[in-house]
């Protein structure tokens, strides 16, 4: 039984779900294992991440980083490319930015640095993408291979260039603070309620995208070659659709969006590049490209849950030392497994049970 | 004597179809016994059950008078029951000595078991006069010799009853006729037969009996040689077949596409088409007949675009079309489609349609570029009522535009991609297998449309393996036989002797 006999709510909202739930299920069996109590675990969790204010701001910041993230794999996907390098093109996306901020940020006021540092995180995103791209179309180089090298390569690039960027007297291996004329306004000038949370502005243009991203992929002619490409080469082919174009263009729009989530973290709330800054961002993405199925609203959701998974289970590994800290990263490999690797995994059983109630 | 097979009472349902409904007949011993029924009639369904693929819901099923239940084709096996698929079960790159051997190994000691099998191969070649070199790779063999590979592995598994799918699809006229005396010896051999096709003329031509099926129930088993064509194609559509459909006199106008030194050389230096030459006047339908594999899809290709000829001039209305220069053929039908070239290609599901897209989304398929409105986005609305009519003027059923269309049935996706390409006005309309897994009411249907476009002065380049299609459709026939033109001729001059000569690639004039 194929998973597209499903009706759309059952593919769409009741497999995500009950894979979701398996791996926490996993996960709770685990939280006992080493000793604690699942259900309390949880209420840690949730209340840490979602009920205290301030808890939700951090849990929406860690948020607009994954929506782009997100975002970046997703549209890949949609052409049937599989971008794992996402966490590079962030890493040169701030790249990007630091370098028009640390050139500018004297001279400029705020409202054309920030627009231009922006601009410039998504356009050096989108060029460390394009080799993939042009690789995987005119060389037949997959992607995948690419990509996961690219990733090697920006994170030694930026080794070695973070440590000029290091000025005279610093311990810390970052660049110099930017001026503020270059720090994005945050969000709890208009919510107070949020207390000292680094939520910004990033948050707002994350929906945008989001929104972007739908109607282009649904709505526009570009959109519906992008789809045929990513579903049938051959007939793609046939409809006149260039192949390697596309391929081209979108892994350079993925590699942008996925430069455009250095933004949050680097312009929103450390305000000077500092090495490993993705910390894994960008294979999040992954998780939540998969786990929202491509969709704007599948990607928004995963992505507040991984921000709250990480913003509850920091507070959880504080509350509870029996939890290390590391459990975030076993569950979000639980949530990849379930939702990507198996995600068909309860579509016989849902089927069937569809079907004995249609009798 | 006892019937090799009996089915009693067979149904079997998949969710809201009922694929077989009380299906009862049986197959006598030593026969040769064609079932015919156009697609979804349940004839596969049949077959399957019968092979261990799917249990029948109810019903009882006899083998050799003996009540059996087959799980699985290792049972069917063993209970003497082989198959020979439409598409062949074979390793390309492997001897016909380890393809018959495949699943069979018996051991670790290969080599010795490898020796042994060799020699009951050799005997069994002997016996049923199968010319097979067991040490022969499948890639080096005609498609005509992998079958006889596939018949000689049932054989080598000791199978008693042979069902045979569409055997003849891939053969020329010839390689048929040699595939029949081999049928003919098994016979006399005492073993029993079935055979699946939708050509009336080789069940007249082979077989004992034919059971008719149409809807998943049988509605008609009657002894060959008290039958006739037109009572089975009547019996199969439930009602009478039109086989002559109206056609304006031939008056051909301009030439619209003209074909010179044509040829194309693969990357491993084969040369898949070989100079050829011709044209297609406005208002004519030109057949390319031949068995499927010998360049036909590589022309097709070329002359939409979809692949870049070696040498050669292709002119559409007077202009050069635009394959000179080009690395590759990356976005070129675009522009072919821009000069007015339609095409309905012959692989559907690979290259004509989207499977994952609904029927609406399919609807415009190579047409995307011409319903952008600003910012380019898509016009719903107007793709919508398109498709409507679309639908409605070419009776899709269920005509649902937001079904996937892989959902539809083989003839409905023809319909849809028909509709699309007939919508765009082409000056010139390339069909490739128009017909192929497609119900007989369809296939009219289909043909009366091609014939209307023809009429209204549009130049028809047909490729098919079915010479009856040839017939019904063209004025004018080219043979094609490894990559060359062998041999043109026009329609009232329709020798299919002849033609079968020609697409075995000889010259007689």
């Amino acid at each position: 039984m194929n998973q597209a006999d499903l009706p759309r709510w059952a593919s769409a909202i009741a497999l995500p779900l009950l894979n979701l739930l398996s791996a926490l299920l996993v996960a709770a069996g685990v939280i006992y294992l080493l000793g604690e109590s699942p259900i309390e675990s949880l209420q840690i969790l949730i209340n840490a991440a979602v009920l205290d204010p301030e808890g939700l701001g951090y849990t929406l910041f860690y948020a607009a980083t994954f929506i782009f993230t997100g975002l970046s794999v997703s549209v890949a996907m949609q052409a049937g490319l599989f971008n794992i390098g996402s966490e590079g093109q962030m890493y040169i996306g701030g790249l990007g930015l630091t370098l028009l901020i640390l050139a500018l940020d004297t001279h400029l006021p705020g409202w054309i640095l920030i627009p231009l540092a922006i601009a410039s995180s998504a356009i050096f995103g989108a060029a460390w993408a394009f080799l993939p791209g042009y690789l995987q179309a005119k060389r037949g180089s997959h992607v995948v291979v690419t990509t996961i090298m690219f990733n090697f390569i920006a994170a030694n690039l930026m080794n070695y260039l973070i440590i000029l960027m290091i000025p005279d007297g610093q311990q810390n291996p970052a660049s110099r603070l930017f001026a503020d004329s270059s720090w994005l306004p945050k969000l709890n000038s208009v919510f107070p309620v949020l207390g000292e949370t680094p939520l910004n502005i990033s948050f707002i243009l994350a929906i945008l995208a989001l929104v972007i991203y739908g109607v282009a992929v649904w709505r526009t002619t570009w959109g519906y070659q992008l789809r045929a490409t990513g579903l049938n080469q051959h007939a793609a082919h046939y409809a006149g659709i260039s192949i390697k174009k596309t391929i081209i263009v979108t892994m350079m729009i993925s590699g942008a969006l996925a430069g455009l989530a250095a933004v949050n973290s680097v312009m929103g709330s450390t305000h000077y590049l500092n090495l490993n800054f993705p910390a894994g961002a960008g294979f999040i993405g992954i998780a939540i490209a998969l786990m929202g199925r491509q969709h704007p609203i599948g990607i928004f959701l995963s992505s507040i849950l991984f921000g709250a998974l990480i913003q509850g289970g920091f507070d959880l590994s504080l509350e509870k030392p029996n939890i290390p800290p590391e459990t975030f990263i076993f569950i979000q490999g639980l949530i990849i497994l379930f939702c990507g690797a198996m995600e068909n995994l309860y579509a016989p059983a849902l089927s069937a049970l569809l079907k004995r109630k249609e009798k | 004597m006892q019937p090799a097979v009996e089915f009693q009472h067979i149904s079997k349902r998949f969710g809201a179809v009922q694929a077989n409904r009380d299906v009862s007949f049986s197959i006598a011993s030593g026969s040769i016994h064609g079932v015919i029924g156009e697609n979804g009639a349940g004839k596969s369904t049949l077959m399957s059950i019968l092979y261990g693929y799917y249990q029948a819901d109810s019903g009882k099923l006899l083998i050799n008078g003996q009540e059996q239940q087959i799980r699985n084709s290792h049972e069917a096996i063993v209970s003497g029951i082989g198959m020979v698929h439409q598409h062949f079960m074979l390793v390309e790159n492997m001897t016909v000595l380890d393809n018959v051997m495949l699943g069979g190994e018996g051991g670790f000691r290969l080599a010795q078991r490898r020796k042994e099998v060799e020699v009951t191969l050799r005997d069994i070649c002997k016996r049923y006069n199968l010319e097979v070199d067991p040490l022969d790779k499948i890639q080096d063999l005609s498609v005509g010799v992998q079958q006889r590979v596939e018949i000689l592995k049932q054989i080598y598994r000791s199978a008693n009853i042979l069902i045979l799918d569409e055997p003849t699809a891939v053969l020329t006229v010839q390689e048929t006729a040699s595939l029949f005396e081999v049928l003919r010896l098994f016979k006399e051999q005492g073993k029993t037969i079935i055979l699946i096709t939708h050509k009336l003329q080789e069940i007249l031509e082979i077989t004992d009996e034919v059971t008719v099926m149409r809807g998943g129930t049988v509605v008609g088993s009657v002894v060959t040689a008290e039958t006739n064509k037109e009572q089975l194609a009547e019996l199969m559509v439930g009602r009478p077949i039109e086989t002559q459909l109206p056609r304006a006199a031939y008056a051909p106008g301009d030439t619209v596409l003209d074909v010179k030194g044509l040829n194309l050389i693969n990357d491993q230096q084969v040369s898949l088409l070989k100079d050829l030459n011709f044209n297609i006047r406005a208002g004519e339908i030109v057949a390319i007949a031949g068995v499927s594999g010998n360049g036909q899809s590589e022309l097709l290709e070329i002359l939409s675009g979809m692949r870049l000829p070696s040498s050669g001039t292709i002119t559409m209305q007077g202009k050069t079309l635009p394959y000179a220069g080009r690395k590759d053929a990356d976005g070129l039908p675009a522009v072919y489609r821009d000069r007015g070239i339609g095409h309905v290609p012959e692989d559907r599901l690979r290259d004509a349609v989207v499977k994952n897209f609904s029927v609406m989304m399919n609807s415009f398929l190579g047409y995307q570029k011409k319903l952008g409105k600003a910012f380019g986005l898509l016009d719903y609305k107007q793709i919508l009522s398109n498709c409507n009519e679309m639908l409605r003027k070419f009776d899709v059923r269920p005509a649902d535009p937001h079904l996937r269309i892989a959902l539809l049935s083989g003839g409905n996706q023809q319909k849809v991609v028909m509709a699309r390409e007939i919508d765009a006005n082409p000056k010139l309309m390339l069909v490739g297998q128009p017909t192929r897994g497609v119900d007989i009411g369809t296939i009219e249907s289909l043909h009366a449309r091609l014939l209307a476009m023809r009429d209204a002065g549009v130049a028809i380049l047909l490729v098919s393996v079915e010479l009856e299609e040839v017939r019904a459709l063209a004025d004018r026939i080219l043979v094609m036989s490894s990559g060359a033109i062998t041999g043109e001729l026009k329609v009232e001059e329709f020798d299919a002797t002849r033609i079968g000569l020609l697409m075995g690639g000889l010259h007689k004039h």
